[in-house]
């Protein structure tokens, strides 16, 4: 089996082409190690960092960024979202706070993305 | 008339990275001077991540990316003044500024940095017909409503444009509960990030109609339909493919501009293709002692190299002031040849090369396979294979001090792959 | 009771409104939309004509001549930007010179002064940037430009400062004549009054008839139009027509009073009397038309587009008149170019017709001068710094393209005739009427507008009633 696909590790979107054989992959087109774990990931299990706010008391800002702290699992995102947007947290908040911890029992928490 | 160092116009990424480069090149007296509520910039709006590889080697969003600088410039004490909106510059460095609690302050950098940054095109820039409803929103301005004054702008939304602001609101919209039912993009390619358009669009089964776009705006109060067409190769809407799209909103993000008045009536020098100014190595202009940097020069993809290239500005304003910069010497000129749009900076005056020097350019069109080609008068100097490019994402090319040593015009060039 | 009621605040009916406050009525302002200059008076040439277009002994004609040199008092006294540039018509042929012949001839005749015929040497001196080919151009010093919705704002505001009732959101259903009077119907209020001044626009024909029979049509032409940054703002500097042959008029370049640059109008008769789109059809052939002034017209600088409606009239001429049928009912109707320059003259004339139905007495507390409106960045250094110490809030830009400030916004929402919607401040301040059509200042401005109004911000609209901006909070 071959595939070809875009990676989204970073901004450079490497193109890259994956190759199954047997239960083994081999990636080409990337320019890091981290294009390998991306591709063969992306075809067994795809995951997302999840970037969003949430509601704030007592903020400059009507709304905090927070993300999650690594991927969550991509068929989570919006189970995610739902959680995220019935809290609200009260500032001062720091970033890298932990917003939710764990969220989903992905084992990944979700962290405030800036000071308010 | 209050008196510093280096001022720097713009509290965004741009302003904060050269602010902080001058005073960690031995200047003291530097004030950065912001005209929003807070210092970050747009990257305050930009809560996606993607932002810091190349620089922190981490991926962070962009409130994350501003938070660091902001901090390190409050540690390093450097002076700030928000919500204050610089008037006028001139060519002896006077600037007249405004805010609630000073009034009206004349200032004087013996170097200045250009960091404001860009703007959005807007409707009107495009020429997009049909009714003045409510509901038509420029990306950027929809980016700020829904992260952070916390308000939607719309339920069901088709965007124009796919640069990557367009993207990331299509996904954003999508995971606040709107339905964004297509991006257009008018040119058969997309103007954004690859990247994004897997995550942001594929991912939520957003379709890209490329070579299309919004021919018409119907509503009376808010929008109501937007009638989207297939273009040709010269971009003429194709008469019969017109489709209608039932919404409350349409957001266009169909480009940024280098925000560039404040330059402009200072009688700095403007490159028609960037809409930036023209800069030499040290990103001064072709006023001595005043810098630019940052979105303001080229609209950059990628904050990272924002970041680079304002530490480059802000090094060299330090060197300014120290009388350091050299005006003498060898100065080698850059041209885009086949298939580069544009190249910063625009002039090399090889004395003030360390070791090394970034160039910055764009691609005029989507190529595969191809071989950036530097020369230097008659004499190919660089030659770098590329796979893959395209208007949407900014190439740079390193050059050593040697490359530079030849004599003539310094054109890049692309050229068919040689095997 | 009312002693007047005009229907319709564009620039007509506010001038109207105005001239009639300086006596002793009480006098109601009737607008269907959520803010006054809200129709053709937003989106028209923006030109004081100085009169020698108009068939002479018309209405328009005596109208315009009359009301051009009126302009300048009254924008004094109101605070609006009015400026005397002067105009230019074309000539490119010899066909072309007889046309700027018989104008030159027709202003003669209308009472024009000053009117002069240029060679092409003389007219390329004074405007470097239009076509070598000209072969010469009628000259009219007396011709201006000024913001039409500016001016009407101010009348609208002094009219109500000196006691006129403005009615906005009140679109009139119907009239019914009960003896000597007038029952307006406009939805959720009834409104009585001895005399009614119909300035409705496009819909003065069908307003008419709400009390006669129809004695007049009238048809909307729509019109559409550029508007390039300041940065071409001096690419002009005359108000530069083509002078008219078989194909048409030509179009419009001329400078705005703001400093921006204005190409337009084409002509396209409509059926619908509320079709204000544009058309990218339409705009493509004004810029190619406009190539005949100059092929270097920076269209890339274009930084909007807009259409109005003009009121054609049936008769051809100024229809200003009281019905036939219903005693009391004046008729100000096919106000069509050139309106805006007659607009002063008209307010005169139908006080006139007025006071030959009923005596009427001067109003002795009648004050013509509207409080100044500040305009931060026209003021001197010093000025500046003096404000931003009385009110911090000028120290505060808000819309960074034009420069406009957190004062200049709070003023016009609260002066009489205030703003309540963004459009309705971008027509008083000029927020968002820059390059960036609102991208940055946006959101602040519906803040400031929120928080002086004391509404929510999900409430704010755009211009009427349903243009709802922001659909809720997130996570609501």
């Amino acid at each position: 089996m071959k595939k070809e696909m875009i990676c989204i590790v970073c901004p450079m979107g490497c193109h890259l082409e994956v190759n199954k054989q047997g239960e083994e992959y081999t990636v080409e087109g990337n320019k890091c190690k981290r294009g390998q774990e991306y591709a063969v990931k992306e075809l067994t299990a795809p995951t997302r960092v999840v970037t969003t706010t949430v509601k704030i008391k007592n903020g400059n800002l009507n709304r905090l960024p927070v993300k999650t702290k690594e991927a969550i699992p991509k068929d989570k995102i919006f189970e995610c979202m739902k959680l995220i947007d019935s809290i609200e947290v009260t500032a001062p908040i720091h970033v890298g706070d932990v917003i939710i911890k764990d969220i989903l029992g992905t084992g990944v928490d979700l962290v405030a993305a800036r000071d308010m | 008339m209050l008196k510093y160092d280096v001022v720097v116009i713009g509290g965004g990424p741009a302003g904060l990275a050269a602010a902080i480069e001058a005073k960690e090149n031995g200047v003291d007296s530097i004030l950065v001077i912001e005209r929003d509520r807070e210092l970050g910039g747009i990257l305050q709006q930009c809560i996606h991540n993607g932002f810091g590889l190349h620089i922190f080697k981490e991926e962070l969003t962009g409130p994350e990316y501003a938070q660091r600088f902001i901090h390190k410039l409050k540690d390093m004490n450097i002076e700030y003044k928000l919500d204050t909106m610089v008037l006028d510059v001139n060519e002896e460095k006077i600037i007249h500024v405004i805010n609630e609690k000073d009034g009206l302050m004349v200032l004087q950098g013996k170097a200045i940095v250009l960091a404001m940054g860009c703007r959005e095109r807007t409707r009107g820039a495009v020429n997009i017909g049909g009714t003045r409803p409510a509901g038509v929103f420029t990306a950027g301005t929809a980016q700020r409503f829904v992260n952070m004054e916390g308000y939607m702008v719309g339920k069901k939304v088709v965007i124009l444009g796919s640069g990557d602001i367009g993207l990331i609101m299509a996904r954003r919209l999508t995971l606040e509960g709107a339905e964004v039912l297509a991006v257009a993009e008018l040119m058969p390619y997309s103007g954004g990030l690859t990247r994004n358009i897997v995550q942001c669009l594929d991912d939520y089964n957003i379709p890209l109609l490329l070579s299309h776009t919004v021919i018409d705006i119907k509503g009376k109060d808010r929008v109501e339909e937007v009638v989207i067409a297939k273009v040709d190769e010269k971009r003429r809407p194709i008469p019969g493919t017109e489709k209608n799209f039932e919404c409350d909103t349409l957001l266009l993000s169909v480009g940024l501009i280098p925000e560039n008045e404040l330059s402009k009536n200072a009688g700095i020098k403007i490159d028609p293709i960037t809409s930036g100014p023209i800069v030499n190595e040290a990103m001064e202009t072709n006023i001595e002692g005043i810098f630019a940097c940052g979105n303001v020069v080229h609209v950059h993809d990628l904050v990272d190299f924002v970041t680079g290239e304002s530490k480059r500005a802000g090094k060299n304003a330090a060197k300014y002031i120290k009388n350091q910069l050299k005006k003498q010497g060898k100065i080698i000129d850059t041209n885009p040849g086949q298939g580069i749009r544009y190249i910063v900076p625009h002039e090399i005056r090889l004395e003030n090369i360390e070791e090394k020097l970034d160039l910055f350019m764009r691609v005029d069109g989507v190529y595969k396979n191809m071989d950036m080609v530097v020369s230097i008068g008659n004499k190919e100097i660089k030659r770098i294979k590329k796979k893959h490019l395209a208007p949407g994402e900014m190439e740079s090319i390193t050059l050593s001090k040697s490359d530079l040593s030849q004599d003539g015009v310094l054109t890049i060039s692309l050229k068919k792959e040689e095997l | 009771m009312y002693d007047v009621a005009v229907i319709g605040a564009g620039i007509t009916g506010t001038f109207i409104a105005r001239e009639l406050s300086r006596y002793d009525l009480k006098i109601a302002l009737i607008e269907r939309d959520t803010d006054v200059a809200n129709e053709t008076t937003k989106a028209n040439s923006a030109l004081v004509h100085a009169g020698y277009d108009a068939t002479p002994n018309t209405l328009k004609a005596k109208l315009n001549s009359m009301g051009n040199p009126l302009f300048d008092q009254v924008c004094k006294e109101l605070d609006v930007p009015f400026k005397r540039i002067g105009s230019l018509v074309l000539a490119f042929d010899e066909e072309d010179i007889e046309s700027i012949k018989e104008l030159y001839e027709r202003g003669i005749q209308n009472k024009i002064p000053n009117l002069k015929i240029l060679s092409k040497e003389e007219v390329l001196k004074i405007e470097p940037n239009i076509n070598e080919e000209i072969k010469g151009a009628l000259y009219a010093p007396t011709a201006g430009i000024v913001s039409p919705w500016e001016l009407a704002v101010a009348l609208a505001e002094n009219a109500v400062d000196n006691g006129v009732k403005l009615k906005l959101d009140s679109k009139v259903t119907n009239i019914n004549k009960i003896d000597d009077e007038y029952e307006i119907y406009m939805g959720k209020e009834t409104l009585k009054t001895k005399y009614v001044i119909n300035c409705t626009g496009v819909h003065a024909d069908k307003i008419n008839e709400m009390v006669g029979s129809k004695t007049f049509g009238i048809h909307p032409r729509r019109g559409q139009y550029n508007i390039l940054d300041k940065s071409a703002g001096n690419f002009v500097n005359h108000t530069i027509f083509q002078a008219p042959n078989k194909l048409g008029k030509g179009v419009v370049v001329a400078p705005t009073v703001h400093g921006n640059l204005l190409v337009g109008p084409d002509a396209e008769d409509l059926d619908d009397r509320e079709n204000k789109s544009t058309t990218n059809e339409r705009i493509a052939f004004i810029r190619e038309t406009a190539r005949k002034t100059s092929k270097n017209i920076p269209f890339h600088e274009t930084i909007t587009s807009f259409s109005g409606l003009r009121a054609v009239p049936s008769t051809g001429d100024f229809i200003i008149e009281e019905s036939k049928d219903a005693k009391g009912f004046i008729n100000v109707a096919g106000i069509e170019s050139p309106g805006l320059s007659a607009s002063p003259a008209i307010a005169k004339y139908v006080v006139k017709i007025l006071k030959g139905i009923t005596d009427i007495t001067e109003n002795k507390d009648f004050n013509p001068v509207r409080k100044p409106f500040i305009r931060f960045m026209e003021l001197s250094n010093e000025a500046k710094e003096e404000i931003i110490k009385k009110d911090p809030r000028y120290g505060k830009i808000i819309c960074r393209c034009e420069m406009i400030t957190e004062g200049e916004i709070v003023d016009v929402i609260h002066r009489n005739a205030g703003a309540t919607t963004v459009d309705a401040i971008k027509r008083r301040a000029r927020p968002g009427m820059g390059r960036c059509q609102g991208g940055f200042c946006g959101p602040r401005v519906m803040e400031i507008l929120a928080r002086e109004l004391n509404i929510k911000i999900t409430d704010v609209t755009k211009d009427s009633k349903k243009s709802y901006i922001l659909t809720e909070p997130t996570k609501n």
